[in-house]
């Protein structure tokens, strides 16, 4: 039982992470039918940031020096997905394939770049001690990290259906997932909005960054990337541009992968992601909310 | 036959450099018939003859597939695991390998174009980080998890081991690239080959016609990847020795890039692509070490020391100034756009 | 001055030559009724007005060229569109697809919850479940929120029922009082009913151009150009 427990609150901790980071990818391609294989690289650039600011900070204890750090990590991180989109995003408009790839250069180069300059190994980065324990429940000891990173999904999903539902970027975001060029056939400037996107994408992605950090204590070039593969799996299974779909499949898949990698052996769960991706989109080939592009 | 003759002049022409002890500065380090160019442009010729096969899916028919460079992986590691851990005689194991990437691409072409456009291109995704993980994972110690292992040399045909027979294994990639060149040529003028095409415009219209769409895609995609397999028995040879970085997605995203570098949908284009990036990524290897660079200032110095920061920067600039590859100005754009977001854009008329 | 002149507009779709040198003018109030048979070119007439396919040739509005301006902004000098399958939002509710539709300080909602009360009592229900009549309505409705020097309408009365049809004609006519309406139209009784001019398309090429009253009494030349009658 306890074990049980354990596995669903660690995978539920793990859903947060691709829900975080698969939210960001599923209103980009939504919204702007961009695949954007550069997402990995926000998390890496807001990650570096965090350990680099940290280790600025030297004699400041360490809840405060990680907050700190953290936020620059976030605002960095932010500002350079505004600027992904501004400067290599926007000139493209309309070509789809050359969007795509300028994200694939990009992620390859900010990856060599952040190799060149720190090294490929893992940089150590100093989180609140709190964080590496574990708290008992029902006999099962769970690390603490894992709260953190539920509840910071939580507080973004909400976040984010608020944004959607209630302001009125997040109505043009709606209208523009479903029909792009009706928005801008009522006189809305569609591209203001994603650049929003973007930069909404890159901070959850960021915050992706920043719990990933807190889990594994260190940073590495390929963080990013690893993570968001995953994460295109559960947008193509939540449905694309849906945040709701997001969400349950992001859960899904975590729940998924802890107890095949647990119950049938390791590494087994990521193939058992592989086979639902396959299974689902047979099945329901709009994906979970029924939302494709 | 005449449609040959320019091509298959290049292939004879290209045969003779092994004779040739020219010396190319700046392109090449040694002269034109030593070991290290040879290998060098035999890998050239192996990757432009893998990327027009995967020009066949993505120029040709419409299909977007993150997930060729499985098959190429199944041809590398299927082969080296059949001479080294079965020891299987060497001609055996290239006919298993091919046999292996055959099924293995009905069963898996069959599931997955079930669904199409995005949804497909990320169920090819989705099988290739299967066989990715599979490879790592070392079933019974036969793929040598993360390192991989070396091919067992004694499997091999005499004349393709050792640095002296480089040049057999020249000829290897040679014919290879000549082999894909003819193959693709002929499938896409035969009659399957124009349905492909026209799936690729408008898949709409060839189901009105009375086709079905999906017995065409996997002959295409079957096609494909058999000529993938075959190209990863090649690389082993030159390799001679298995990894996982032939497993890995970005490993299927350089072959995306090749295919658009160079211009899809064209005889040349993928082809081109595949030996210029090829060449480029080997080169800024040397280029970044060389002498030139490492006596700029850090600032400069530091990036210019990994080649996949030129290479991805490289690539920004191309597609920003250079777009729908080198050889043919891109319907590429369009192509993608309607693949991306099936059904298609409506461009009804009344 | 034409309100709206159209000079030798070129548009291709893909490879086919759809629409080649349209050349007409749309006076200032009214309704000025663009027909022609099926595939000839009309709705991309309409979209190339708007910005929405490449265009070749010179569009003005008033005046000011708009044949090299993006379509938003096309939108914001008062150009107001309904299009033909009328694309409201389904995921959003009646209220919302209104509310992002306002450009002015000022939407008319007055006027349009006048022509359209059901609009009002179904704010809340998503668009996906209206019926086909009732998201015309809603097309409709938002192009009416502002203040437009011009509507482009394509084929509202499509699969509607014969009531229906009544009643759009009705709000039509309504419309073209407060507003110059370039309409694109099959029903002959509906053209006959609001238009004052008439542009016929056939392939790609503007064929006539006249007083609407004058063309549909001519049955021979309806024939010839519609192939109804």
């Amino acid at each position: 039982m306890s074990t049980f427990l354990l596995l669903t609150i660690t995978g539920l901790g793990l859903g947060a992470m691709y829900f975080l980071i698969a939210s960001g990818l599923s209103l980009i391609y939504g919204l702007m039918g961009v695949l954007n294989f550069a997402h990995g690289i926000f998390i890496t650039v807001t990650g570096y940031t965090l350990w680099f600011v940290e280790s600025k900070l030297g004699d400041v204890p360490v809840l405060p020096r990680f907050l700190i750090a953290a936020l620059a990590g976030l605002v960095v991180g932010t500002v350079f997905a505004a600027l992904t989109e501004l400067v290599l995003i926007r000139p493209l408009y309309g070509r789809h394939i050359e969007q795509v790839l300028v994200t694939v250069g990009l992620a390859l180069a900010v990856t060599a770049l952040v190799t060149a300059i720190w090294g490929s190994d893992a940089r150590v980065v100093a989180a609140p001690a709190w964080t590496g324990q574990t708290t008992t429940i029902f006999g099962a000891h769970i690390p603490n990290d894992r709260w953190i990173e539920i509840a910071t999904a939580v507080i973004v999903l909400f976040a984010l259906e608020a944004f959607l539902r209630r302001t009125r970027y997040g109505l043009i975001v709606r209208a523009g997932v479903e029909n792009r060029a009706m928005v801008t056939a009522l006189g809305i400037d569609v591209r203001k909005s994603f650049t929003l996107v973007f930069a909404i994408g890159g901070l959850a992605a960021g915050i992706a960054g920043v719990l990933y950090t807190l889990y594994s204590t260190t940073v590495d070039p390929q963080q990013g990337t690893s993570l968001v593969i995953f994460a295109f799996i559960v947008v193509v299974i939540g449905g694309l541009g849906s945040i709701r779909g997001t969400a349950w499949a992001a859960i899904i898949v975590g729940l998924v992968q802890q107890y095949a990698n647990y119950y049938a052996s390791s590494g087994l769960g990521d193939l058992s992601v592989v086979l639902l991706l396959g299974i689902v989109l047979i099945a329901r080939p709009r994906g979970l909310s029924g939302s494709f592009a | 036959m005449k449609r040959f003759a320019i091509p298959a002049a290049i292939v004879v022409a290209l045969a003779f450099v092994p004779r040739l002890s020219i010396d190319i500065p700046y392109l090449f380090q040694e002269g034109l018939n030593t070991p290290g160019t040879l290998e060098l442009l035999a890998l050239c010729l192996l990757f432009g003859g893998l990327a027009l096969s995967y020009d066949l899916l993505f120029g040709f028919t419409g299909l977007l597939s993150f997930g060729h460079a499985l098959y190429f992986a199944v041809g590398v590691y299927i082969a080296a695991i059949a001479m080294t851990r079965w020891h299987w005689d060497f001609w055996v194991s290239v006919a298993f390998t091919a046999l292996v990437g055959f099924l293995l691409a009905i069963v898996l072409g069959a599931v997955s174009l079930r669904v199409a456009g995005i949804a497909f291109a990320m169920v090819t995704l989705a099988f290739a980080q299967a066989g990715s993980i599979l490879a790592l994972k070392n079933p019974y110690k036969w793929t040598g998890g993360e390192e991989g292992f070396g091919v067992d040399y004694h499997q091999l045909p005499t004349w393709t081991v050792g640095i002296l027979n480089t040049k057999h294994l020249y000829w290897i990639a040679l014919a290879y690239a000549a082999f894909v060149f003819v193959v693709v040529r002929w499938a896409v003028n035969s009659s399957p080959g124009h349905v492909w095409q026209a799936i690729r415009e408008n898949e709409l219209r060839v189901q009105v016609l009375g086709l079905k769409p999906y017995t065409y895609k996997l002959m295409s995609y079957v096609l494909a990847s058999v000529l993938a397999t075959i190209g990863g028995i090649v690389y082993l040879l030159l390799l001679g020795g298995a990894n996982t970085d032939v497993t890995t997605a970005s490993f299927t995203l350089t072959l995306l890039l090749m295919v658009v570098i160079g211009g899809t949908g064209s005889r040349w284009g993928a082809m081109i692509g595949g030996i210029l990036y090829t060449f480029a990524n080997h080169r800024l290897g040397d280029l970044s070490s060389s002498h030139a660079v490492s006596s700029l200032p850090e600032v400069l110095r530091t990036p210019l020391q990994q080649p996949l920061f030129i290479l991805g920067v490289l690539f920004i600039l191309v597609v920003f100034f250079v777009p729908g590859g080198l050889t043919r100005i891109g319907q590429v754009g369009v192509r993608l756009d309607r693949i991306l977001r099936r059904p298609a854009v409506q461009e009804e008329v009344t | 001055m034409a309100l709206l002149s159209i000079q030798d507009l070129h548009v291709y779709l893909g490879e086919s030559h759809v629409l080649q040198g349209i050349s007409f003018d749309v006076a200032e109030g009214g309704v000025t009724a663009l027909l022609g048979r099926n595939g000839v070119g009309k709705t991309t007439t309409l979209r190339a007005l708007m910005g929405l396919v490449d265009r070749r040739g010179t569009i003005e509005l008033a005046g000011d060229d708009i044949q090299s301006v993006p379509t938003h902004k096309i939108v914001r000098r008062g150009v107001g569109y309904v299009p033909e399958d009328r694309d409201v939002f389904s995921a959003l509710t009646v209220e919302e697809n209104l509310r992002l539709a306002e450009r002015d300080a000022e939407p008319q909602y007055d006027l349009v919850y006048d022509l359209f009360p059901e609009l009002r009592e179904r704010g809340k229900q998503a668009a996906g479940t209206l019926s086909g009549g009732q998201q015309q309505m809603l097309a409709i409705g938002r192009a009416l929120l502002n203040d437009n020097r011009v509507l482009l309408v394509d084929e509202p009365t499509k699969g509607l029922s014969p009531l229906l049809v009544t009643e759009v004609a009705r709000v039509l006519e309504r419309v073209s009082e407060l507003t110059t309406v370039l309409l694109v139209e099959q029903n002959l009784g509906v053209v006959n009913h609001v238009a004052r001019d008439a542009v016929v398309l056939d392939t790609g090429r503007v064929v006539h151009i006249g007083p609407a009253k004058e063309l549909l009494a001519d049955k021979p030349m309806i024939h010839r150009m519609l192939g109804v009658g």
